[in-house]
């Protein structure tokens, strides 16, 4: 157990493993991305009220989903930088910072689109929808961060003191439809009691959702290595990779 | 001669850092200037009718409140981090949490305390219901102080930095949009008569957290700062 611990430290390890997941996990992604597409998109009853609009569920709800778990690992990994001072966690971190604002602007360019012919309107400042445009400037303040310091490794932290500090807006932008009175409908997958969502429209939604989940995995990695390449890019093994002509 | 003890540093700096600022009376007056020229602008742009202006008084009011504790938070730490006192303050053996928190506080006495003092004036000057004063002064009071540690985490982890400038902003806004909404709802409610109680009690729970963790936020970023 120990030497995984200690092998997460090593970039080439890293670099390799991830390369090795990659070419699994990425065809496998979007295998499950298209199915879910398709499947939502052309095989299920339209609903009885939105007509075939509501279509755009398999989107909106996986990326806004995705966003929010998106910056727990960005926080968890700086927090991981911070305490254990992991490098690896740092590109981690790095790495998470650009995908979870894209899916935070998916999110809220899919509620706009889907809200206009069911609200009659493109944005409403609404509790839900106020705070995942929050989401995205805290995304995007790490992101600025980031690139404002010269020296990176101090970088990686203010950047881990920044993204803990923004969690505390996470839990809030998840219970935001609860406890406000607002236009954007409670959630209706629940863990717990009964789903108020029909199981024909459920199953393609968990698919998309699945399928999120491993592209922001698949997106994270890819950036990792990239990240990885430029960090070590004076190093034996990075050169040894370029000579090779990138197979590693 | 014998360290003084944590408390007795915590408010020997406080006593430094507004000694500074009395030394420099013209730094006391910029933010609450600022707050004046703001408040003009708003019947420039919006036009001067008077039940216009009342009804967008109360956000007018914690949105000039919250500019103005952005602009000056930048410069909290800033001239000690030049001239190498707070260098010197990490490396002694106070609690930092303390001194940080002295910091903060040296800096909402004189920004957020007194523009919550002031802010009646300027409610008088948009029309404001006089039956919302008392909670406008109440909001901002609890709510600045907020701000002002919040401010206090984008001030540490930016001066080391030499545009930290805009930097600041963009850091900070997300995080001060919380505050704006209670205060000004809290504003809003006694206009219309509603109870401000909820809304000044959910103030008071964040500044409760605000000064239980920030003041850690700070101090791990100046740590940050000075090492980088």
């Amino acid at each position: 157990m120990w030497s995984f611990f200690h092998k997460l430290g090593s970039p080439p390890w890293l670099y390799g493993i991830s390369g090795s997941i990659l070419r699994w996990l990425l065809p496998l992604t979007l295998l499950a991305l298209t199915t879910g597409l398709v499947w939502g998109l052309l095989f299920t009853a339209p609903d009885f009220r939105q007509g075939n609009s509501y279509r755009i569920i398999y989107i909106h709800v996986p990326a806004a989903v995705v966003a929010l778990a998106g910056y727990y690992v960005m926080a968890l990994a700086g927090a991981v930088n911070l305490i254990w001072k992991m490098k690896m966690a740092d590109v981690a971190m790095k790495a998470a910072a650009p995908i979870g604002a894209a899916l935070t602007f998916i999110a809220l360019l899919t509620g706009a689109i889907w809200g206009k012919p069911t609200w009659g309107t493109w944005w409403v400042w609404d509790a839900r929808i106020t705070s995942m445009l929050i989401l995205l400037f805290l995304y995007l303040g790490v992101v600025a961060l980031y690139e404002a310091f010269d020296n990176k490794e101090a970088a990686g932290k203010a950047c881990a003191v920044l993204s803990l500090v923004g969690m505390v807006n996470i839990p809030i932008i998840y219970k935001s439809v609860d406890w406000w009175y607002s236009l954007h409908q409670p959630a209706s997958i629940k863990f717990t009691g009964e789903s108020t969502i029909d199981p024909s429209m459920l199953y393609p939604l968990l698919l998309m959702i699945t399928a999120f989940y491993a592209l922001f995995t698949c997106c994270l990695l890819m950036n990792m290595r990239a990240e990885l390449l430029q960090r070590e890019s004076r190093t034996n093994w990075v050169r040894k990779l370029a000579r090779d002509g990138g197979r590693d | 001669m014998t360290a003084p003890g944590p408390f007795a540093f915590c408010l020997r700096l406080l006593r430094r850092q507004l000694l500074l600022a009395v030394r420099r009376p013209i730094e006391i007056g910029n933010p609450l200037l600022f707050f004046a020229m703001v408040v003009a602008l708003f019947p420039l742009g919006l036009g001067p009718a008077p039940g216009q202006l009342a009804s967008f008084a109360p956000g007018i009011l914690w949105i000039i409140a919250l500019l103005s504790n952005l602009l000056t938070s930048d410069a909290v730490f800033r001239s000690d981090f030049d001239d190498g006192s707070l260098e010197q303050l990490l490396l002694s053996p106070q609690p930092l949490y303390l001194s940080v928190l002295a910091y903060i506080a040296a800096h909402w006495l004189i920004t957020g305390l007194l523009l919550a003092l002031v802010s009646p004036l300027f409610a008088l000057m948009l029309n404001l219901p006089s039956a919302a004063i008392g909670s406008l002064v109440a909001s901002l009071l609890l709510g600045t102080a907020v701000l002002s540690l919040l401010g206090g985490i984008g001030a540490a982890l930016t001066v080391g930095l030499k545009r930290g400038g805009m930097l600041i902003s963009l850091l900070i806004l997300p995080l001060y949009m919380p505050v704006l909404i209670f205060g000004s709802a809290a504003v809003k409610a006694a206009v219309t008569g509603a109870p401000v109680g909820p809304y000044l009690a959910l103030l008071g729970a964040m500044l409760s957290l605000a000064i239980a963790l920030a003041p850690m936020a700070i101090a791990a970023g100046l740590r940050i700062s000075i090492d980088a």
